[in-house]
């Protein structure tokens, strides 16, 4: 019997591509169902924000921030105070710290249950989207109320944040939490240990925990391969030492360690910690200024810094270089989802189509922190 | 080990090949010469007692007289962190590649190469990323000048404010 | 059928003497369209919007509600729209397959509703090989969907295309060896002979008549929904992978054929397990009036199927999707096998018990209706803990 010719197949996968969101493109070279490789091309997002910051001054540059990561927004506004504040030794009262937490966690909340729901979506469940946008409308009702925004809030300045806690906020705020705590089971209980779902996602895209050092993999994609790391607990910043939370890791309980799974969960688990952190933060707040006395033409000593932020999507590097100026000399964001992009061609060789999809879903790729 | 501690293992061990030292707050650097950076990369990636097993951040600045290139060093292993620089010449700048050390190196090279002009020798797909193929320029050189038009697509806007004004006379 | 066909040439309608065929083409013809029109489409569109309102419950949103009494003119509307959009066939396509591919979809989606058993009369061929005429020609469809995925010269139509025919083919064997336990029982595969082998109650339907049938109705209800096309089998048109599918090229009315014939066919599932194991219309004999009779044997049929209908529905808004190759696994190396189990055991049955075992079916029926409640308590769990209660935003 002669032996029948194949040929690979091309596929053009986005950027007009329903699960790339209009903002990626793979070049996915396939033996039919089963893909070689997938060539990942990024840039149709790019803004030039660095750019944007040379000419837009310190203070100016903090509303563009929101849209370095528009879906947790509130950890760049973050990260341009801290490199800031870092570079100009400001301190930023109490208060203020306690507030950036506590919009920070909500984001962070936020942010996870659209990635999970997101991923639900890509492999074909509709309901648990709808759902986690219920959940998330609501906490953007709340921070609407905090900083009158709802997906790019510009709510931080440097030296601390713009406005106190509205009156009435922290009991909302409370009352949100008690309401969000079953939904995470109920959420759980439709989607996370359905069986289809743990087939679809266990020993799919494995990482070993080597690879996802060498590949500078952040975040929740990091702590899935089981390292502990998380920039809240190890390198602290903020408040952070004042709350006791527990820092979940993957432990390959569906299938390997550090498959899509366990990325899953883990971002299911931070969620609950997320909720701890706000209840003590609400809880504990104290009096006081929310806003640094900083000058109105700022400007930082010449130099440069770096800080790394617990955003989202992980471990997000603020490096600044600064000439003494009012101007920025040079910034550069160093985002969680520009390197976990860099590992999808190598995990993607020997995966079907449809896992493709699901391994960026899991990987929590969000394309304007990508592309800046 | 605290940062400066670091850049004197590696000053101790490189000599001369690590140019200078800065103690600067808040992030202490040592500038490296160019050709001996991979080995010096390697060293701190192989070395028990540094075991710099993750390139957190990679970045190039345009000085207007040099450009240079920041690689931000961190150990999960033993938790330090350490700054390393290379100081390139402004025309035609190029450095050797360390993606055969960390991994991550791969798309952040590609990126300063896109925006700053930086070439990596060796390096496996030295190819734009951000901007499109067929631009012209790097973007993040202090004299980089926007081309008026991409393709036929203007990039300039006339300011709305200014029309309104136009109109009123 | 027989006795209108005489009717009409006696009434002198056709003029003296016609063709006796010619009448009975033309009044099949007549009647089909009346089906066709009367039920199978309007059945497709409102499905559309029961769908979509099912859906819009399960995932706490409205759903359309604007046209007519609560949206119900929705499907009018949509159906309107489509029809008015632009039929485009792309230049590097192959035209007249492409064009040809919907009128094979429809064409096998029309085709069963000549075996559809409504009621004991409603019937427009009892045919004495219904089911397996059923089962033919409803597979039809993986040859205009394979058509479409060719000839619309796009990677991503061609692979639906191919999953497709993959899938339908390898579904067709577990579905088709579901069947054989009632035909082994009843000793018929006309649809009437089949629902006249099974009582009204549900102790006396083919679902309870032993274990065998119970699995059995469960994989032809899995494999039914995989061959057509519905989530969790969804495949073929999967959105988050392969764009739309084998329809990505299609737009217009075309469209609107593979989408009409996809609901339409939830209504020959349903109808299909009905007839086999839910007792199809069986009715209690309450009325010595044959018209009202028929009635409530036809509100019977539809209520069962519209349950069944109702119940894809729910999994499709409550389940993800399976990969290919898992697909594939369940098919060859689970249904398969267990459908042949169900067949041999079936027939031993038989053997055993020639006129069935009547206790057997009560004890079934009682074990369902735990099973039922047990599932009903978890839903009321979970329905009484994500109740509403919060309302944050600052504007309302």
């Amino acid at each position: 019997m002669s032996t029948l010719r194949t040929e690979e197949m091309t596929l053009n996968m986005g950027p007009q591509h329903p699960s790339t969101h209009g903002v990626l493109r793979f070049v996915v070279r396939a033996d039919g169902e089963v893909m070689r490789e997938a060539i990942p091309d990024v840039g149709y997002l790019h803004r030039s924000i660095e750019k944007i910051a040379e000419k837009v001054g310190y203070r100016g540059f903090m509303p563009y921030t929101d849209r370095v990561d528009y879906v947790c927004a509130m950890f760049t506004n973050q990260g341009w105070g801290m490199v800031c504040e870092k570079l100009a030794g400001i301190e930023v009262p109490k208060r203020g710290e306690y507030c950036r937490v506590i919009a920070a966690e909500f984001n962070r909340i936020a942010s996870h249950l659209l990635s999970v729901g997101a991923m639900a979506m890509d492999i074909g469940a509709m309901t648990p989207f709808a759902h986690v946008i219920r959940e998330r409308e609501m906490i953007n009702d709340l921070i609407e109320e905090l900083c009158g925004a709802r997906l790019t809030f510009n709510y931080m300045r440097i030296g601390g944040v713009a406005w106190d806690l509205p009156p009435g906020w922290r009991e909302k705020a409370l009352k949100y939490l008690d309401h969000f705590d079953p939904i995470l089971e109920e959420y759980n209980a439709l989607i996370s240990w359905n069986k289809i779902y743990i087939e679809r996602l266990a020993n799919v895209g494995v990482i070993t925990p080597a690879d996802a050092i060498n590949y500078n993999l952040v975040g929740p994609n990091l702590r899935a391969c089981g390292i502990k790391w998380d920039i809240r607990k190890d390198i602290p910043y903020s408040v952070y030492p004042e709350f006791e939370f527990e820092v979940p890791v993957g432990n390959g309980q569906w299938g390997k360690l550090g498959d899509s799974m366990d990325r899953y969960v883990v971002r299911i688990r931070e969620m609950a910690e997320s909720s701890k952190i706000l209840r003590q933060a609400l809880e504990k707040i104290p009096p006081g200024a929310v806003l640094a006395k900083v000058v109105r033409n700022f400007k930082p000593p010449a130099g440069e810094c770096q800080i790394r932020v617990e955003s989202g999507r992980g471990d997000m590097g603020w490096y600044l270089v600064s000439d003494g100026t009012g101007y920025p000399w040079r910034v550069h964001v160093r985002t969680g989802s520009f390197a976990a992009m860099g590992i999808i061609q190598k995990l993607s060789a020997g995966l079907m189509i449809a896992d493709l999809v699901t391994l960026i879903a899991s990987l929590d790729v969000i394309a304007p922190e990508i592309d800046r | 080990m605290e940062a400066l501690q670091i850049l004197e293992r590696v000053k101790n061990r490189f000599g001369d090949r690590v140019l200078e030292i800065s103690e600067k707050k808040p992030d202490p650097f040592a500038v490296i010469d160019p050709n001996a950076i991979v080995e010096v990369g390697r060293f701190m990636n192989e070395d028990p007692e540094l075991a710099m097993d993750c390139l957190s951040n990679e970045s190039g600045v345009d000085y207007k007289d040099r450009v240079e290139v920041v690689y931000h060093l961190f150990s999960y292993q033993h938790r330090h962190g350490a700054v390393l620089k290379v100081k390139l010449p402004r025309d035609n700048p190029s450095v050797a590649t360390l993606e055969g050390v960390w991994k991550s190196a791969n798309w952040m090279e590609r990126e300063i190469f896109d925006l700053l002009g930086v070439n990596f020798e060796g390096h496996s797909d030295m190819r734009r990323i951000l901007m499109p193929e067929d631009w012209i320029g790097h973007p993040l050189r202090k004299d980089f000048v926007e081309p008026p038009e991409y393709h036929g697509i203007s990039t300039v806007r006339e300011s709305p404010i200014v029309r309104l004004d136009t109109k009123k006379k | 059928m027989q006795t209108l066909i005489q009717n009409l040439i006696a009434s002198g309608a056709f003029g003296k003497n016609p063709p006796r065929d010619l009448v009975a083409a033309i009044v099949v013809f007549v009647m089909s369209l009346v089906v066709f029109l009367a039920i199978a489409l309007p059945f497709a569109g409102i499905v559309t919007w029961v769908e979509r309102r099912v859906w819009a419950r399960i995932q706490s949103r409205v759903g359309p509600n604007r046209v007519g009494p609560q949206g119900f003119l929705q499907w009018l509307a949509d159906g309107v729209k489509i029809v008015c959009k632009e039929d485009i066939v792309p230049d590097e396509a192959d035209a007249r397959l492409f064009k040809l591919a919907p009128f094979l979809v429809m064409l096998a989606f029309t085709l069963p509703w000549a075996v559809m058993p409504f009621s004991s009369s409603l019937i427009l061929a009892d045919l004495n090989v219904g089911i397996l005429y059923m089962t033919a020609v409803t597979a039809l469809t993986v040859v205009g969907v394979l058509m479409a995925g060719w000839a619309s010269n796009n990677k991503w139509s061609l692979i639906g295309g191919v999953r497709s025919a993959a899938q339908i083919v390898s579904y067709e064997i577990p579905a088709g060896l579901s069947i054989f336990p009632v035909v082994l029982m009843t000793g018929t595969l006309s649809m009437q002979g089949i629902i006249r082998g099974q009582g009204w109650a549900p102790q006396h339907w083919f679902l309870f008549a032993n274990p065998f049938t119970f699995v059995a109705a469960n994989i032809l209800y899995m494999s039914s929904l995989a061959e057509a096309n519905r989530t969790p089998f969804d495949l073929p048109e999967a959105e988050s992978e392969l764009v739309a599918g084998f329809a990505t090229e299609y737009s217009g009315w075309r469209y609107a054929c593979f989408s009409m014939a996809e609901w339409g066919n939830l209504f020959i599932i349903g109808a299909i397990i009905t007839t086999l194991f839910l007792g199809g219309w069986q009715f209690p004999h309450v009325t010595n009036n044959v018209v009202a009779m028929n009635v409530l044997e036809l509100i019977t049929f539809s209520v069962k199927v519209l349950f069944l209908v109702f119940l894809s529905m729910w999994i499709r808004a409550t389940l993800p999707r399976v990969r290919i190759d898992q697909l594939m696994t369940a098919c060859w190396k689970y249904f398969v096998p267990i459908s042949f189990v169900n067949m041999i055991g079936t027939a031993v049955w038989v053997a055993i018990w020639p006129d069935g075992n009547v206790a057997m079916g009560y004890i079934m029926f009682a074990g369902a209706i735990a099973l039922g409640a047990i599932f009903i308590q978890r839903v009321i769990y979970y329905l009484r803990r994500s109740q509403m209660e919060v309302y944050l935003n600052p504007t309302i």
